[in-house]
């Protein structure tokens, strides 16, 4: 199977590689995926509590190119939008973004879940409630 | 030479066609291309001529009478044909298999089918070290046991199984004993008297044959062996295989038979050393681990896991230069890693962790530091963007992870 060429880029240039402080306020992190379906995700964002805007996100992720790439699409995109837009990012962007096939829609997902999960992560951190998401029809 | 790209490491899936063999073919699909089952005619009387040759010289591989080899279109159809038409030709005698779970597909979905039809079959674990347990083996056979079915060596991580403790136990049982032998055959002494095997498929193409022929040896003495054909037609290769043969194909898999019996040896200690060199060097990589006994296995195959990173984006760091494979399933529907590896008592992520590299009488020691360079530099790079390694290096125990399993 041959990859697009977007994901070939961000998998050879990824984009925000790293690691943020999970201990601080505002910071929210993100971990899906486990080991044994061969991909772990970890998503990071940081956020400006008065304006509410993601200023810096950051990702790691155990996985197969379209799994990077996604990943690193991901922290490009929440890069400079708020908290409630980036609720918004949905995996089929992901999908058409990167040109995904069919057996890699899971690593879009994945992205996804990640975006979620660093989200609530914060939240929990700052006093404020879950968000219960619909279970993802994919998994 | 300068280094060409890309690198072909990926020979346990198939061959480069040696360069003789392709010359040997060519006449037979142009001046001579009657068919071998024309017996009155010269141009029949060419074919024949040349495919009985063939068969003498895939026959001598192994130590087999001409009359024992079956030309079939590969080792597929020869798993399938051995246990079906051992199934179907033995119905009388019993309808019990034992196979065990690290054959090819062909040989456990052949075992399934005849699970279908109301056969029995028994799938033997295999120890850590890849082989099976020869007293499990033993205890599995019953009086209805009709059929012991054990590869020679994996495809995936090279192991030899120890052929002849188990056909001392088939003989002892008076149980027939079938091998799929596509990776031995070519690449390591194999011999059915000596080894005590009473069918085994091979393939032209894992042993630097042409693509679509193999053949299946079915013993003739000591016991006279028989299989009910598998498809209807002219009754050709003795009854058990009917359709016009592939003669190009045939002359091909002859060359490519008589060129390993010559340079077996030769080839072995060829890709043994670079094998070593490039298992030693990636070895030396933080959390890698050798698959399969290295004591037991066959000389041109490697197969290493790289703990904390996934074997499809490992590939993907270097797969425009160098071909190998993985034992990751991340393309697959199912998102199941090898099940050969996980049968040796890896983890999944062990398994999703693997490469596979599979070396020729045509790879060379440039291709080999190049690749133990070119992989190097990706398990690195991969392993800074990898969580998993960051929690390694820090101690976490992922073990105490509530991972959301997908």
């Amino acid at each position: 199977m041959a990859y697009s060429e977007k994901v070939i880029d961000h998998y050879q240039n990824p984009k925000n590689v790293g690691t943020l402080d999970k201990s601080s306020k505002n910071v929210g992190t993100g971990l899906v995926g486990a080991p044994e379906c061969g991909d772990v995700m970890r998503l990071q964002i940081e956020v400006d509590e008065i304006t509410g805007t993601i200023t810096d996100a950051k990702f790691k992720t155990f996985g197969c190119g379209s799994a990077i790439a996604s990943s690193s699409l991901a922290t490009e995109w929440l890069k400079g939008k708020t908290v409630d837009q980036a609720l918004t990012v949905d995996n089929m962007d992901f999908v058409e973004e990167l040109n995904l096939p069919p057996v890699k829609i899971h690593c879009s997902v994945l992205a996804e879940d990640a975006i979620k999960a660093a989200i609530n992560d914060y939240r929990v951190k700052n006093g404020l409630e879950e968000i219960a998401f619909e279970e993802s029809l994919v998994h | 030479m300068s280094l060409q790209f890309p690198i072909y490491l990926d020979n346990n899936a198939t061959t480069q066609c040696d360069p003789r063999v392709v010359e040997a073919m060519i006449p037979y699909f142009t001046n001579n291309f009657g068919n071998a089952a024309s017996r009155n005619h010269p141009f029949g009387w060419a074919a024949e001529e040349a495919v009985d040759y063939a068969r003498e010289q895939v026959a001598k591989l192994i130590g087999a009478d001409p009359k024992e080899i079956i030309f079939t279109s590969g080792a597929t159809e020869g798993d399938n044909l051995a246990i079906k038409g051992v199934f179907e030709m033995y119905a009388n005698k019993g309808n019990h298999i034992i196979t065990c779970n690290i054959e090819h597909k062909a040989v456990i979905d052949a075992c399934k089918h005849v699970e279908k039809m109301g056969g029995e079959v028994t799938y033997l674990d295999v120890k850590e070290d890849g082989r099976i347990d020869l007293g499990e083996l033993e205890a599995a056979i019953r009086p209805s046991t009709i059929l012991i079915s054990i590869m020679y060596a994996n495809n995936e991580i090279g192991i030899i199984q120890p052929m002849r403790e188990i056909s001392a136990i088939a003989k002892k049982h008076g149980v027939l004993l079938f091998s799929d032998a596509v990776q031995a055959v070519g690449k390591i002494p194999v011999d059915v008297n000596k080894d005590g095997i009473d069918l085994m498929a091979f393939t032209a193409h894992k042993m630097y044959g042409p693509k679509g022929v193999g053949a299946l040896y079915v013993r003739r003495k000591n016991p006279r062996v028989k299989v009910t054909a598998q498809m209807d037609g002219g009754g050709h290769e003795r009854g058990m295989r009917s359709g016009t043969l592939n003669v190009p194909g045939i002359v091909g898999f002859g060359k490519a038979c008589e060129l390993c019996l010559t340079e077996m040896e030769q080839d072995a200690a060829h890709t043994s050393v670079l094998r070593d060199k490039l298992e030693q060097a990636l070895s030396q990589i933080d959390e890698s681990y050798v698959n399969g006994d290295p004591n037991y296995r066959l000389p041109h195959v490697s197969n290493i896991s790289f703990k904390y990173v996934e074997g499809e984006g490992l590939m993907m760091g270097f797969n425009k230069n160098i071909a190998v494979s993985s034992g990751s399933a991340c393309t697959s529907a199912s998102l199941e890693p090898s099940y050969v590896l996980k049968a040796l008592g890896l983890g999944d992520d062990l398994a999703h962790s693997s490469l596979r590299f599979g070396l020729s009488r045509f790879t060379t020691e440039e291709q080999i530091d190049y690749t133990i360079k070119s992989v190097t530099e990706t398990v690195l790079k991969l392993r800074e963007m990898s969580p998993l390694w960051e929690m390694f290096k820090e101690g976490v125990d992922m073990e105490s992870i509530e991972w959301a399993h997908h």
